[in-house]
Order: C-alpha cells, then sequence, then structure tokens
C-alpha cells in the first residue's frame, strides 16, 4: 500500500501557506476534495453535495453535484497542488448547483516548488434555477516563475441564478497565466468575475473574461486587478454581449504598472445585440494613482510604503 | 510654528503665488478666505509639499527647521497633515485601517480610530469595516478624511474646505470636529468658503490673487473679504487666468 502521509502533509503545509487552514481540509462535516498531482488524497461528501472523483492519466475528473433546494452552510473546500518542481496536472471539473440550491466553494492551488510545471483548470458550471454559487480561488506559487496557469471555465447560469467567482494569484511568481473564463446568462441570472493578480520578474500575464447576456434582465460583471511588476507583461480582455431586453454589463478593469519594464495594456470588447441592452467599461490603467499615494504620504508613509499600501487593497 | 516667507509658486510659465507670507501660530485656528481661484487650495498643496506644488522661491519653517525642499512624507513626519477638499478613496483599504495608518504617529494615549470616528459624527460599528471606496458618500468620505487628521495628533492640521458638500445641518458638527483639532493641542489651518465657519478662527487671512492680502481678527478680515472681493475683478477667476490676462 502506498504511504500518503508525506503527501498530505507537504499538501497541507502549502494550503496553510496559501491561505487556508488545513484543519478545514480533512473535516468529515465538509465537503471537499484534496488533489496532489494526480492523486486524490480525500475526498469526503456530506448530504446535499456530493463530490465523484476520479484519477486520470495526468490528474483529476471531479464531478461536484449539489442538489435542488440545498443551502450548504460551510464552504466546501477544494485542494489542488503539485509538491513536485516538475510535471503536469490537469483538473476537470463539473460544476452542477441544483435549483434554488446556495453552496460557497474555497478552492486553492499550491504549486511551491514549481519550475517546470503546467495547471490546467478544464471546469463547466450550471447554476440552476434561482440558485447561487460563490466561488474563490486563491494560487500560492513558489519564488521561480516556472509554471504555467491554463484555467477555463465555461459558467451557465439559469434563470435567477447568480454566480461570483473570484480568481486570486498574488503570492509568489505568476509563472505565465492564460486565463480564459465565460460566463452565459439566461433570464435575470447575475455573474460576476473578479480577476486579481500580481505580476513579478518576467511574468506573462493574460486575462480574459466573456459575458454573454443572453437573458432578459440578466446582470454581468467583468472585473479585473492586475498589478505588473519588473518585467512583467499584462494583456486583460473584458468582454460583453448584450443579447437580450435590459441586460447590463460592465467590463471594469485597473492595471498597475511598476517599473520602466513592464507592459499592461486592456482591451474591453462589448457588442449590443438587442438595442434594450446596455453595456459600460471603465479602464485605468498606468502607474498608481498619485492622490492615493500623496493622502498617505501625508499620513507619514514613504511613497513605497504608500503605494504597497494601494497595490495590497486593491488586490485583496 | 509655521512661518511663510516671500513664497512664489510658478506652473507651466504662469505665477500661482507670489510674495506670500502668512504665520500659523501654535495651537491656532486660522482661516484663509478667499474667492474661487485666489489660491488657496494651491496653498495647501505647496504647505503639504505635493508633487507639482514645490515652490520656486521663498522659505517655509516649521518650528525654526527649513522644510521647504522636504517630501511629503518628511513633512507628515513633522507634524503636518492635509485633509483634502476631495478625499482619494482606497479600493479594498477599510476605514479601521486608513484611521490606523495616521494613528501609528500619534501613538497610544491619544484617541483611537473608533474615538476619532465618533468625534466626527459616525457610529464605528457601521464603518470601521468598510472600505475607503466609491460606495461612501461624498459626506461621509469627508468625515473619514477628518477623522484620519485627527486621529494624526498633528501639530498643523491643514483642512481644505472641509465644509464643503456637507448638509448645512451637519455643518455646526464640522465647526465642533475643527474645534476639537486645537483642543487637542493642534494647530488648523482652515480654508473655506463659509464665514460663519471661518470666524470660529482665531485669526484669519484673506488670499487675493496669489497672496496674502489682509490678516488680523476673522470677523476683521471677513468683513474685509466682504467690502473687497465681492467687487474685486479676481473673483471667480483662476488667479493664473487673471495674471495671464495681464
Amino acid at each position: 500500500m502506498v504511504d500518503y502521509s508525506k503527501e498530505f502533509e507537504a499538501i497541507a503545509k502549502a494550503y496553510g501557506a496559501s491561505g487556508g487552514n488545513p484543519n478545514d481540509l480533512f473535516d468529515k462535516k465538509t465537503a471537499s476534495l484534496v488533489v496532489s498531482h494526480h492523486k486524490i488524497l480525500f475526498q469526503n461528501s456530506i448530504p446535499g453535495v456530493n463530490i465523484s472523483g476520479e484519477e486520470i492519466e495526468n490528474g483529476v475528473k471531479a464531478k461536484i453535484v449539489v442538489k435542488p433546494g440545498k443551502m450548504v452552510k460551510d464552504p466546501v473546500h477544494l485542494c489542488f497542488g503539485v509538491i513536485p518542481a516538475e510535471g503536469v496536472q490537469e483538473i476537470v471539473s463539473e460544476f452542477e448547483i441544483g435549483e434554488g440550491a446556495k453552496v460557497n466553494f474555497i478552492a486553492h492551488c499550491s504549486f511551491p516548488n514549481a519550475i517546470k510545471l503546467r495547471h490546467i483548470m478544464d471546469s463547466k458550471i450550471r447554476v440552476g434555477r434561482n440558485a447561487e454559487m460563490n466561488y474563490a480561488e486563491t494560487h500560492y506559487h513558489g519564488k521561480d516563475g516556472g509554471i504555467e496557469v491554463l484555467p477555463v471555465t465555461k459558467a451557465v447560469v439559469e434563470e435567477g441564478g447568480k454566480l461570483r467567482s473570484e480568481f486570486k494569484l498574488i503570492k509568489g511568481a505568476v509563472g505565465k497565466l492564460d486565463l480564459d473564463y465565460e460566463g452565459t446568462l439566461e433570464k435575470d441570472a447575475v455573474c460576476e468575475f473578479d480577476t486579481k493578480v500580481y505580476g513579478k520578474g518576467d511574468d506573462k500575464v493574460l486575462v480574459k473574461e466573456s459575458l454573454f447576456l443572453n437573458g432578459e434582465n440578466s446582470r454581468g460583471l467583468a472585473k479585473s486587478r492586475i498589478v505588473a511588476t519588473d518585467r512583467c507583461v499584462s494583456e486583460v480582455i473584458g468582454e460583453a454581449v448584450g443579447n437580450a431586453p435590459n441586460a447590463r454589463g460592465h467590463v471594469d478593469c485597473v492595471e498597475i504598472i511598476k517599473g520602466k519594464e513592464a507592459r499592461v495594456s486592456a482591451v474591453p470588447k462589448l457588442l449590443v445585440v438587442d438595442d434594450r441592452a446596455k453595456l459600460t467599461h471603465e479602464a485605468a490603467i498606468g502607474s498608481v494613482d498619485k492622490k492615493q499615494v500623496e493622502t498617505l504620504m501625508a499620513r507619514g508613509l514613504d511613497e513605497d510604503e504608500a503605494v504597497d499600501v494601494v497595490v495590497k487593497g486593491m488586490l485583496r | 510654528m509655521l512661518n511663510l516667507t516671500n513664497i512664489e509658486l510658478t506652473i507651466n510659465g504662469k505665477k500661482i503665488l507670489h510674495d506670500l507670507n502668512l504665520e500659523v501660530r501654535k495651537g491656532e485656528i486660522h482661516s484663509i478666505l478667499g474667492a474661487n481661484g485666489t489660491g488657496k487650495s494651491t496653498l495647501s498643496s505647496v504647505i503639504m509639499g505635493l508633487n507639482g506644488y514645490q515652490v520656486k522661491g521663498g522659505q517655509i519653517l516649521l518650528d525654526g527647521e527649513d522644510i521647504t525642499n522636504l517630501p511629503i512624507h518628511e513633512r507628515a513626519k513633522r507634524g503636518i497633515t492635509l485633509g483634502w477638499q476631495e478625499p482619494a478613496r482606497f479600493e479594498g483599504l477599510t476605514v479601521g485601517e486608513y484611521l490606523k495608518i495616521s494613528k501609528k504617529f500619534s501613538g497610544d494615549g491619544f484617541l483611537s480610530p473608533r474615538e476619532c470616528l465618533l468625534k466626527v459624527g459616525l457610529a464605528p460599528e457601521l464603518y470601521i469595516s468598510r472600505a475607503v471606496d466609491g460606495t461612501l458618500s461624498g459626506g461621509e468620505r469627508k468625515r473619514i478624511e477628518l477623522a484620519s487628521v485627527l486621529a494624526m495628533k498633528p501639530k498643523l492640521a491643514i483642512l481644505d474646505e472641509p465644509d464643503s458638500g456637507i448638509d448645512s445641518l451637519s455643518i455646526d458638527h464640522i465647526v465642533d470636529v475643527i474645534k476639537t483639532f486645537s483642543r487637542t493641542g493642534s494647530a488648523v489651518l482652515l480654508i473655506t468658503h463659509h464665514e460663519e465657519v471661518a470666524t470660529i478662527a482665531d485669526r484669519a487671512s484673506s488670499l487675493c490673487d496669489g497672496t496674502v492680502v489682509k490678516t488680523g481678527e476673522p470677523a476683521a478680515v471677513a468683513k474685509f473679504f466682504r467690502n473687497h472681493c465681492e467687487e474685486c475683478p479676481h473673483v471667480n477667476q483662476p488667479a493664473e487666468e487673471v495674471i495671464h490676462n495681464g
């Protein structure tokens, strides 16, 4: 029998370093899935929340089903990590949130030693009628930028449903991030994507958030907050398509550049198909706001400290 | 305490402040009266040392020390701070965290962030965890700015129109807050358009076309302002335009 105890320990440690509480991870009272590289270390279903994971060649395939009407009290914990420096981890996931259910997910992805690693996340999400799903994913990377993170999400939010998804990669080197999130909204549905990334060194950051507002009165927000330092190159594409009466979409991008060799760009793509839809966008890219910095300096912080406070707040 | 002597400020080749002399005494409230565009906010930026407001001539002394060329944070460390007319907003920074930054300089034994919020008429339990961002109204943000300045226990608080954008029912409260600064030992340089607010000061100065034209007892300066400035061609014209037009 394989002894996974050391792997448990390493994953729990990495989970703790990324801001999670390792005790939550293996608590039988909460639904959870813990994956190390392509091995499932732990999975736990609870009444109303079924998690079924299956090991595949380079990772894990998982289906997470929340029963209709189920109000899940404690967050569902998902932990994906790779301890070795090299390899590929592919997570293929499917989320089915039943009609009227409500659930929060806390996901941590930890790659503390990555030198030549690919982490592929391929997710399909269906939020049922009047259901609500909140998903917060935090990444923890080591200081070497030898990692590629490729998260792809296709979400469908049914009538009256709500999906809020946050992706955060602010600890450690990003490496190469190519994030592609897409939300399709039906009548009265709400979808919010919120991406926060702190790029350093030679990191490459590409963020694409797309909203297809297909249902009447649907509401979508594609928000991104990126800080690019050193030689980091960042590009954000915020897309919204208004296909239905009274659909409202907003693209909100802030990118801060620090350093002469970093580069940031923002591309909003708005398409109104139904003449009763309304789409808006705002983008602020460039240096840290002068007034914010001067305000904090007038409270006694030096310039670097002031910039740090502004940046940390924005990425929180 | 604060002495400005022969201050000259030029921006894009235009003289904005000239021959400006001003003294703010320890612990006093000193009002600055002046029509729009006469250089009141510019004066506050010059004293704080904001970027783009470095003087071309003259000297700024704080307790005898020349601070003319010091950066903003060094002036703050010596006890000068500024409450902006339109305060900045900070995504992700809570009111409690914002006030704690100021609190570091006043240390223990002075008002806590919660007490500072109470002083400006905001219930701490409703505000301490809120972000200092666009979800606050203009009036709420201005009160938080005052609380932040108060928390620092500065030697000199420059308050740039703390009463603008505040409803008339709350003006008395703002006046109380300004008096609190004085009670806690801070001097206040108070920039205001409201004559009734200006007259709470110990002394006042009237600014016209980028220079101080009168300093004295507040009621007398207010009267001077009324009598001279309403007819003055500089009213409601930016000083630089006045200068530009000759």
